[in-house]
């Protein structure tokens, strides 16, 4: 199966350890990754709150463009992932909007017919690729490495896609298999905040925190995340929140591909480990498994 | 309060007056575009939505009481109000709603009424942030996250903008800060897509729904107002 990446602006920037890791991950396991030619923003919540209909225009752009390239395409950054499949689906369910966002793509030579489907690479590894399948290529075990699977908003839900919108377990059951003790969670679909953290910094702050503590609370070692902006938030405001709530976090916060792509044995720089602020310590990291 | 003048004005039971009809309207219009937005008439009041949200305790209307307003006549109140500009787009309550109502995409399409009509303080921080990433993608295809946060911090006041400094700081040092902005090949296309689009407007498919609520506040067109006041006189 081949596979369009559509990265998304944050994997370009701020989130490039997901760009790598991801990247690693899908080479390590023999996957095709083919990055979306000349790829524009999808448009995320803050533009598609404003102007829908223009929106819906360029985000469709890179559906059009992914149609002509023929594949599925797969987007990590959970905002992307959902407005990419709202603006599928809108497309699909509304013709008057269909032919008004045909019309704005005509203008740049472009048709969409709707035949593209945006998958998120947590999916395609657990469902295409599949465990098995990632445990005969696994270098390392996680040896009991005690993970907080962070899944936020903006994969589950709004609509149901490749796992529950309350309860997910995809990455549970991933990382457990893989040696790791997944803790008690049960904030794991929470709201981080998102923006809030630029726009109501207060009340962003408090969402994350309550995220942070219930993680220390269980013992995490560490927080794996799916999306960019939840990745940003969990990490990047513990001190602020150190500060404003007079908590000690000090929790590592790794994407999913970090830790995936580390018992697939890539090495720190494939995995961008340097760009992480909280150091996991290795110690903690389990162990190469013996070649049988 | 915005509240207490509008209800003077009602002077017959049943009857909008003419604001209120027109911003009623353009919601309607809004609704159009989503599939299923007209369940927003099945809403039966149950607070599933507000005992969900997770910034529900920081609103001044719960999304139950805005689905109350909009069914009074009241969509004024919602649009002065924090609500809209709160949410954090986690779709919790469009997840959990037992009548279907896409309740994040209702306070999206509030909310892109509120920035029409200009309902919102200067230096709003939700407005801004929206105007300044949509100014980026206009200008090269891309987010250009640098670009956006310090024009976003500058227009929302200086404290802002030195409170971000430390954070700027670790992201450099960690090499997670890009100095230039991606221009993507196609900027000549997508301009030409966006103000194409900007022309386009969402015909309206069908009459606008009425809604009957037992008020009375159902009205959707002249005529039904006729019959609303006939029927209110008794």
């Amino acid at each position: 199966m081949k596979y369009l990446y559509y990265p998304g602006c944050s994997l370009e920037s701020q989130a490039k350890a997901y760009d790598l890791s991801l990247r690693a991950v899908f080479k390590l396991l023999g996957e095709e990754l083919l990055e979306i030619q000349d790829w524009n923003c999808c448009g995320a919540t803050a533009y598609m709150s404003v102007k829908e209909t223009v929106a819906f225009s360029i985000s469709a752009r890179n559906l059009a463009i992914a149609e002509s390239m023929g594949g599925e395409v797969v987007a990590p950054c959970s905002s992307c992932f959902t407005i990419l499949n709202k603006t599928n689906r809108y497309l699909k369910e509304e013709p008057a909007l269909r032919s008004l966002v045909n019309q704005a793509l005509q203008s740049g030579g472009l048709e969409y017919k709707g035949g593209v489907v945006i998958r998120h690479p947590l999916d395609v590894l657990v469902n295409d690729v599949g465990v098995e399948v990632i445990k005969m290529h696994t270098q390392r075990d996680l040896a009991g490495l005690k993970i907080a699977p962070y899944y936020g908003c903006q994969l589950v839900r709004p609509e149901r896609g490749f796992d529950d919108r309350e309860f997910p377990t995809t990455m549970d059951d991933l990382f457990s298999e893989l040696g790791g003790k997944i803790v008690y969670f049960p904030v794991k679909v929470r709201c981080c905040g998102g923006m809030l953290m630029s726009t109501f910094n207060e009340v962003g702050l408090k969402l994350t925190k309550e995220i942070l503590e219930c993680a220390q609370e269980n013992q995490a070692d560490v927080i794996v995340t799916t999306c960019p902006m939840c990745h940003f938030n969990l990490e990047a405001y513990q001190k602020q929140i150190n500060r404003k709530f007079g908590t000690n976090f000090q929790t590592p916060i790794w994407y999913f591909t970090q830790l995936l792509g580390w018992t697939l044995g890539a090495s720190d720089e494939e995995l961008g480990l340097k760009y992480n602020f909280i150091n996991l310590p290795k110690e903690k990291l389990g162990r190469a498994l013996e070649a049988v | 309060m915005a509240h207490t003048s509008r209800a003077l004005e009602i002077s017959q039971p049943g009857v909008l007056p003419r604001s209120e009809r027109e911003l009623r309207d353009s919601f309607l219009s809004q609704l159009e575009i989503i599939p299923g937005g007209d369940k927003i008439k099945a809403c039966i009041q149950c607070g599933t939505c507000t005992g969900s949200c997770p910034v529900s305790y920081a609103m001044d209307l719960s999304p139950r009481a805005v689905m109350a307003h909009f069914r009074a006549g009241d969509i004024e109140t919602i649009l002065r109000s924090r609500t809209i500009w709160v949410c954090a787009s986690c779709y919790a309550c469009t997840t959990r709603c037992p009548s279907g109502i896409k309740i994040t995409e209702v306070l999206y399409a509030l909310k892109r009424i509120a920035i029409d009509e200009g309902i919102f303080p200067s230096r709003f921080p939700v407005y801004h942030l929206s105007e300044q990433f949509v100014k980026m993608v206009n200008r090269y295809g891309r987010n250009y996250e640098m670009g956006l946060m310090l024009r976003f911090n500058l227009m929302t006041g200086l404290k802002r903008f030195w409170q971000m400094v430390p954070l700027g700081w670790k992201l450099f040092t960690h090499g997670r800060l890009a100095f230039k902005p991606v221009r993507i090949q196609g900027l000549e296309q997508i301009r030409k897509i966006i103000s194409q689009a900007q022309t386009a407007s969402i015909p309206v498919r069908r009459e606008i729904p009425e809604f009957v609520s037992p008020v009375g506040y159902g009205v959707s067109s002249e005529a039904e107002a006729k019959v609303a006041v006939a029927g209110g006189g008794r």
